[in-house]
């Protein structure tokens, strides 16, 4: 398939691979994180760790949009949909993100009208079908997904559609990240940074990363080659003392951003002075709410939403692994009491969070496979 | 310091997931929701703790495509779709070949059906004749006969529009008994042709994607391509057949490893995918390995007769592409192992329920 078969091209893995092994100082150990959940996705799904040399070892970040999504915040989705005549619309994705009392599939089970959407436009067409009902579209993810749903109340607001509402979930990365630079556990030496996200705010954002904190950031796209290339980048920059942020991913990602996605999202929405992150707890700044001009489209001001708070369950230790301070199979619960089918933690919530992807993926030790696969 | 590869706690906490996961599956939730119906892991404990539980009897417990009755194959399977009417076929041929390709998967010639309609109150009755119309085509082209059925009508918004539930009877004719308990380590793995064509256009004709692709549905009665395989090679060669419905390819090998504890190796770039299924699974973030056909089947046969078997497959109009596309191998015992193209390898788990599309 054109355009895509050429980023997966295996001969040309060998040589970066190659390349790769070649510039790690010997004995010392590399930690990267991938920051947005794609990229993990890509690493599994090609099995990229395997032309990866023992000194390097991947870290699972937080950018994954429905792990980081709040119990309490899925509680009040819920409770939403539940209120007469709304009909709750979301991303596929969102739909087994386990609240306090169960997911949005359990919530359907018990009568609730929620549907599935690919689309914010999608729920915008439901509402215009069903005039009579309220949709509500639970709008999850980063600046990535954010510029669409701005537009949705754009196009509602000029259509003069009233029965649509958003029930604002949108959370940014730069705060994401400055949590995980400011933890004094921090055991990272540079960042695989996202491809989708930068598309939008383009890379000046992260320089203060390469600037104040010393630590390279390659922005990268989601095909294995990429992923391979900017381990490339970062370990040329290690080995050149450099810090700086560099663009691996420049077709698609523009240094600036999309300017109009971002006014888009300046026009709808406004920064909450604080939202909490499943696994990393409370960020300042590090989320979007529909903004007072656009209150009607609102759905925290249309419905009473109870806005109870769930604790993380103590027993999980999502922060220190999306910190990159444990492994997945490091923490008291994976595997036995938190699994793909009981979630307890964020990290295993979605089959890119760095636990289930380990559950899924990484459970046998890569030699066995390996050998496995040789015969 | 390099980090050591793994070191022993790990092996040892992977032990224990191992042991968990391997324990008797609980179906915790309160109420039965989408993910019980979608073949996966969700649809397994449920089986395992509600059916088998109640049911439970030798015949049952292997948890074929169907149950061995003496000399006589025994299956029922219920057809529910959205669109009713999608590009290639219809509920009507589903519901015939679904429990055709049963019967087949078991080594059985399919022989007679039954045939019971839940109907809504409203449904047009040129559609229900649309509907037979593709079920007698469908029969006469697989040599079965429908001889007896049922219908009810329920309120209208009490059922969507038509479901089907068939049943059928075939005869083993052949003394070897397929098992997905047969595999062993050695054998050959073919999948009968390209696979995901028939999830792929179901979604597609769903309208809610916006993607256009010339895509039709795979769906076709496959005993004749199945008793072809069976007559060309010795009896015994073949463990195993199954049809890769919900849950594709990737649950039906999953199957076969852990009910045969064997591991299944198979190569990304030889099994067969459409470039039009290919792209709106890259465009959706499905993997095609899970997406149903309801014309195609995975065979397990022994490595001294795989390629008599691809022959006599590659003779047959609807196993033109099979391909052999992997072995079975003695470790890890249960596990489904996946070399990708890009030349890394990775494990292909059973889904908790459906493949959902990912955001970004």
């Amino acid at each position: 398939m054109r355009f895509v078969d050429e980023y997966r091209d295996a001969d040309t893995a060998r040589a970066l691979a190659a390349r790769i092994t070649a510039l790690c100082e010997p004995g010392r150990a590399y930690k990267f994180m991938e920051v947005c959940g794609g990229h993990t996705h890509t690493i599994y799904k090609h099995g990229l760790e395997d032309y990866l040399p023992p000194e390097v070892t991947l870290v699972h970040g937080p950018g994954c949009p429905v792990c980081v999504i709040p119990m309490g915040r899925v509680d009040d989705a819920i409770h939403i949909a539940h209120q007469p005549g709304v009909i709750m619309t979301s991303f596929g994705d969102m739909m087994r993100v386990p609240g306090g009392d169960g997911s949005f599939l359990d919530a359907k089970a018990r009568g609730a009208d929620i549907r599935m959407v690919y689309s914010p436009l999608d729920a915008l067409k439901i509402a215009k079908e069903n005039p009579g009902k309220q949709v509500v579209f639970m709008a999850i993810g980063f600046e990535t997904t954010a510029p669409s749903t701005a537009m949705t109340v754009l196009r509602a607001h000029a259509e003069g559609i009233t029965n649509f509402s958003v029930f604002c979930n949108h959370v940014t990365i730069i705060p994401a990240i400055k949590a995980i630079l400011d933890s004094p556990d921090l055991r990272l030496d540079a960042f695989i940074g996202p491809g989708h996200v930068s598309t939008v705010i383009g890379c000046r954002p992260y320089e203060f990363i390469a600037r104040d904190y010393g630590k390279p950031l390659v922005v990268t796209g989601f095909e294995p080659l990429d992923i391979l290339h900017s381990v490339l980048q970062i370990l040329e920059q290690l080995a050149q003392g450099r810090s700086e942020v560099e663009n691996q991913y420049a077709r698609v990602v523009p240094w600036d951003g999309n300017p109009k996605a971002l006014a888009a999202i300046d026009e709808v929405m406004e920064l909450r002075p604080h939202f909490e992150w499943r696994g990393l707890g409370f960020i300042s700044h590090s989320a979007l709410k529909v903004g007072d001009r656009y209150a009607r489209y609102d759905a925290e001001q249309i419905f009473e939403i109870p806005g109870g708070r769930v604790a993380d369950p103590t027993s999980c230790q999502c922060g220190e692994v999306l910190k990159g301070v444990l492994k997945p199979w490091e923490c008291k619960v994976f595997g036995t009491a938190c699994t793909p089918e009981t979630p307890i933690g964020t990290c295993m919530v979605s089959s890119e969070g760095a636990c289930a992807a380990y559950y899924n993926f990484g459970r046998f030790t890569r030699e066995r496979v390996k050998e496995a696969t040789r015969r | 310091m390099t980090e050591p590869t793994r070191t022993s706690l790990e092996e040892q906490v992977l032990l224990r997931i191992e042991r968990t996961r391997r324990s008797r599956p609980r179906v915790r939730d309160e109420h039965i929701t989408l993910a019980h119906g979608a073949g996966g892991k969700a649809t397994h404990s449920l089986i395992d703790a509600v059916f088998l539980d109640a049911f439970r009897n030798p015949l049952l417990e292997p948890l074929g495509d169907g149950a061995h009755i003496g000399e006589t194959a025994f299956t029922t399977d219920s057809f529910v779709v959205t669109p009713l009417f999608f590009p290639g076929g219809d509920i009507g041929d589903l519901a015939v070949n679904g429990t055709v390709n049963d019967l087949a998967m078991c080594g059985a010639r399919p022989r007679h059906l039954s045939a019971a309609f839940i109907l809504e109150e409203g449904f047009p009755v040129a559609h229900l004749r649309r509907i037979t119309a593709s079920m007698a085509a469908a029969a006469q082209a697989a040599g079965v006969q429908i001889v007896t059925g049922d219908t009810k009508v329920v309120e209208r918004g009490k059922a969507d529009g038509c479901y089907i539930i068939t049943s059928g009877v075939g005869t083993l004719d052949r003394p070897a008994r397929l098992s997905a308990a047969a595999a062993r380590p050695g054998d050959a793995v073919i999948v009968s042709g390209p696979i995901g064509e028939h999830g792929i256009t179901i979604m597609l004709a769903r309208g809610e994607l916006d993607i256009e692709a010339d895509l039709t549905s795979d769906t076709a009665p496959l005993a004749d391509l199945a008793a072809g395989l069976l007559d060309a090679c010795d009896d015994g060669q073949v463990r195993c057949l199954r049809d890769a419905t919900r849950g594709g390819v990737a649950t039906v090998l999953n199957e076969i490893a852990e009910a045969s504890k064997v591991a299944i190796i198979v190569n990304e770039d030889i099994i067969p995918v459409r470039p039009d299924v290919r792209g709106a699974c890259e465009l959706l973030g499905i993997d095609p390995l899970y997406v149903a056909c309801e014309g195609r089947m995975v065979a397990v046969v022994a490595r001294e007769c795989a390629e008599t078997a691809l022959a006599a497959l590659h003779e047959h109009p609807l196993g033109r592409d099979a391909a052999i596309v992997g072995q079975v191998n003695d470790d890890p015992p249960g596990l489904v192992l996946l070399k990708t193209t890009f030349g890394g390898t990775r494990i292909v788990d059973l889904l908790v329920g459906d493949p959902l599309p990912r955001i970004c």
